[in-house]
């Protein structure tokens, strides 16, 4: 995994000094909440409904175990005894008081981690494939990739003031599990003619009041010529995004507004008058990242493991979290573990103190001390021996950390919601604690199979709703909260934003509306369909008419 | 107001003239916004005493890219500090282009921005202090972060040269 050098160490030093002295002056009157606003918001520090919330930033999704024991450190230090990890494989806490997040940035800054650039018309945080430098299928681990994006994206002088946010993702992977498609740049790594592995640049994907998948500027573009490539955009962007009007400031908007061929001749022509500059990353620097992300000291073992399959075949409980949440690795006799941050009827994405501590721990006795963040809001020990894996779900289990959903229908993205956020229009958590809840036999849920929903709090879907094969939106008629269904929605490299389904339903209704619309899929599926395969094989009318019958 | 400008507050010897009206009629340093000097290029580079232009948001760098030699300034304006756009301009002016006279920002310049806009190619900026405030602000500014990772035309060094260095050292001594 990267380490910090003092290069690096001192950069989030300094920042961390800086950012104290600005709560200095705040605190002292010097300067006004409105003068600190974007001071606070550079350092990922947000005013919500009820307390400032700290985000942090967990640079492409990946924790090292000391990290993680670090954020639960703080949970308890500074909140209330939980995180929030979020889409943006961040992690947010929600009750910090401002006059100590300086010192909480200080012990954040002892484990190489900051909030830079977690909020702020600046590029965010670049995320990426969770099972990264694990999975069997992926072409070549990305996140060197990632960490040299990161330093590129880092205080850059140049679009630290763009007209919006910025988002970035990569896969390394065809199975998409970063989402790509919808984020302001989606890099998708794959193979040229020539055998060379580069990346198809996807642009202008988004999610927030208008949902745009995103569409290819570049087929390929080679690895030295990455940053240059990611420094046209973001230059055409800074210079040509629209800045009249907030909501319209997005880099999906000017893709869409002036067309992609406009954008791609655009960023070609600022492109050749870069590319061999000085961003221009050769062979032997990149060679330096790919060995910071060196595979572990993986034992050579066979793929099956005797006392794995003994375990399985007399355990069903462990079988099925197996089946739900282990996934294959690119090392035989190895396996990737997903822990579930979503246990029947809790809060998405939260975590305990003793949770962090209890997962940081377990990757270091596991897997090499590595573990990741998910944009689905779970947690993942990418690199675990399949004769280990009894023994790490059993103390998983024993801290509610290994509900088998993965991917099932109570695998619930979700945003803060009304609980929490100062723009939401509705509830979300409530709503995602029932129906998990509904669904809380795991008999049931492994039998609906694959099924993703999502939802927000608002129009600006932070929780993904475009993308849910179920999405809910929740929104506020006349003070009261409803609930608006899309269906269809995908996120993954076959990326769809979902379509409303018709009128939303009020807080009671709803829930049964998501099981009438599950029912009928279980009624209509073919062999082997999940629920978006059905619904993409009949259509909407079907789903529509058991929501609505003749409404 | 004050402008700072090579860890001094200097004097402003200049006068910005509108899009349109009379010209000074002597032989003033005047800068001009781009639109006009597109207008009246002919007369303002026959024209007497020094010459500048003033970019604004929306306005083309590259329109000036054959007359670069003839200004001794040219002013991005800031209409407010989160319009980032200047920032790309001066890059493209002095990275591209060579500009090798004096770069200002103007409008909205806080100090919370000034490195970055140091670290784009800007040498003068006109804050809205008296002279001490502004020089101190600039001053502590320049000074805040140390670490640089993106190569720039600002000369600085960059964390990826310095450890490249490094390690060429590493290497010459074993
Ligand atoms: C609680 C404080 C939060 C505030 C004030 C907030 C604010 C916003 C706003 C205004 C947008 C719309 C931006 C646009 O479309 O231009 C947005 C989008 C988004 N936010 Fe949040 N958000 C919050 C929490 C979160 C959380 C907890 C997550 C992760 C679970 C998150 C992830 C995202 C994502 C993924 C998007 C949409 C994707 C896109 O950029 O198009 N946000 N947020
Ligand atoms: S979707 Fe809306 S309610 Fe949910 S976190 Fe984002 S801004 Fe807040």
């Amino acid at each position: 995994m990267y380490r910090y050098d003092d290069f690096d160490r001192q950069l989030v030093l300094e920042r961390t000094e800086q950012f104290r002295e600005q709560v200095e002056r705040r605190l002292s009157g010097d300067i006004t909440e409105e003068q600190f606003r974007p001071l606070r918001l550079m350092n990922g520090v947000y005013l919500q409904l009820h307390a400032y919330m700290l985000r942090v930033a967990v640079p492409y999704g990946t924790l090292r175990a000391d990290q993680l024991r670090q954020l639960g450190y703080i949970a308890r230090r500074y909140d209330k005894g939980y995180g929030h990890f979020t889409t943006r494989q961040n992690i947010q806490y929600n009750w910090p008081k401002l006059d100590e997040i300086p010192d909480a940035l200080l012990d954040l800054a002892k484990v190489e981690m900051h909030a830079i650039q977690t909020s702020g018309n600046c590029i965010r945080n670049t995320t990426t494939d969770q099972y990264a430098g694990a999975a069997a299928d992926e072409i070549e681990d990305p996140r060197p990739y990632c960490e040299l994006i990161r330093q590129w994206s880092t205080f850059h002088p140049e679009f630290t003031y763009l007209p919006r946010k910025f988002k970035v993702a990569v896969t390394g992977s065809a199975n998409d599990r970063a989402a790509v498609k919808v984020h302001d740049i989606g890099l998708r790594m794959h193979h040229n003619d020539a055998g060379e592995v580069g990346f198809e640049v996807i642009v202008g994907g988004g999610l927030g009041r208008t949902p745009f998948v995103g569409k290819t500027v570049r087929d390929f573009i080679g690895k030295n010529d990455l940053f240059s490539y990611l420094e046209a955009i973001l230059r055409v962007y800074n210079r040509f995004g629209r800045r009249d009007n907030k909501y319209k400031a997005r880099f999906k908007i000017l893709v869409h507004e002036i067309g992609i061929e406009e954008v791609q001749r655009l960023v070609e022509e600022e492109w050749n008058l870069i590319k061999d500059g000085s961003l221009r990353v050769d062979d032997a620097e990149i060679a330096h990242y790919i060995e910071q992300f060196a595979p572990p000291a993986f034992e050579t073992l066979t793929d099956d493991d005797a006392e794995f399959e003994r375990r399985k075949a007399e355990n069903r409980e462990f079988a099925n979290w197996v089946r739900s949440n282990v996934i294959a690795h690119k090392q035989p006799g190895y396996a990737i573990a997903n822990v579930s941050l979503k246990p029947i009827g809790g809060i998405p994405g939260d975590a305990t103190d003793t949770q962090m501590e209890l997962v940081a721990d377990l990757s270091d006795q596991y897997s090499f001390g590595d573990v990741r963040v998910t944009h689905e809001q779970n947690l993942v020990l990418p690199h675990v021996k399949k004769a280990d894996l009894f023994s790490l779900w059993a103390e998983l289990k024993n801290a509610n950390l290994a509900t088998a959903n993965l991917g099932y229908v109570s695998d619930i993205i979700c945003c803060p919601g009304l609980d929490y956020c100062a723009l939401a229009t509705a509830r979300s958590i409530p709503l995602s604690q029932r129906i998990s809840e509904r669904f809380s036999d795991l008999d049931r849920q492994h039998d609906i199979g694959e099924l993703k929903i999502k939802i927000s709090g608002c129009i600006n879907a932070c929780g993904h709703h475009h993308v849910g094969h179920i999405g809910i939106l929740g929104l506020d008629k006349r003070g009261k909260e409803f609930y608006q269904i899309t269906l269809g929605g995908d996120a993954s490299e076959n990326a769809e934003i979902g379509k409303i389904a018709g009128a939303g339903f009020s807080e009671a209704e709803v829930v049964d509306a998501i099981e009438s619309l599950v029912t009928k899929y279980l009624g209509i599926r073919e062999t082997g369909e999940r629920f978006i395969d059905t619904y993409r094989r009949v259509g909407m009318d079907p789903f529509k008419e058991v929501l609505y019958g003749d409404r | 107001m004050a402008i700072v400008k090579n860890d001094s507050v200097i004097d402003q010897e200049w006068i910005t003239v509108d899009i349109e009206g009379d010209l000074p009629a002597g032989e003033e340093n005047i800068i001009v916004p781009l639109a006009r000097f597109k207008e009246e290029r002919e007369t303002l580079i026959g024209r007497n005493g020094g010459l500048g232009v003033q970019l604004n948001s929306g306005d083309a760098p590259e329109d000036l890219a054959d007359d670069l030699d003839r200004l001794s300034i040219i002013t991005v304006n800031f209409p407010a500090y989160t319009d980032g756009r200047g920032y790309s301009y001066a890059r493209v002016l002095r990275e591209r282009f060579g500009f090798k006279g004096e770069l200002r920002a103007i409008g909205d310049v806080l100090r919370d921005q000034i490195l970055y806009m140091h670290r784009c190619g800007f040498d003068a900026y006109e804050l809205k202090n008296d002279d001490d405030v502004s020089l101190t602000k600039v001053r502590a500014a320049l000074k805040e972060m140390t670490v640089y990772y993106q190569p720039t035309g600002d000369g600085r060094a960059t964390a990826a040269s310095l450890r490249e260095q490094r390690r060429a050292a590493i290497k010459t001594a074993s």
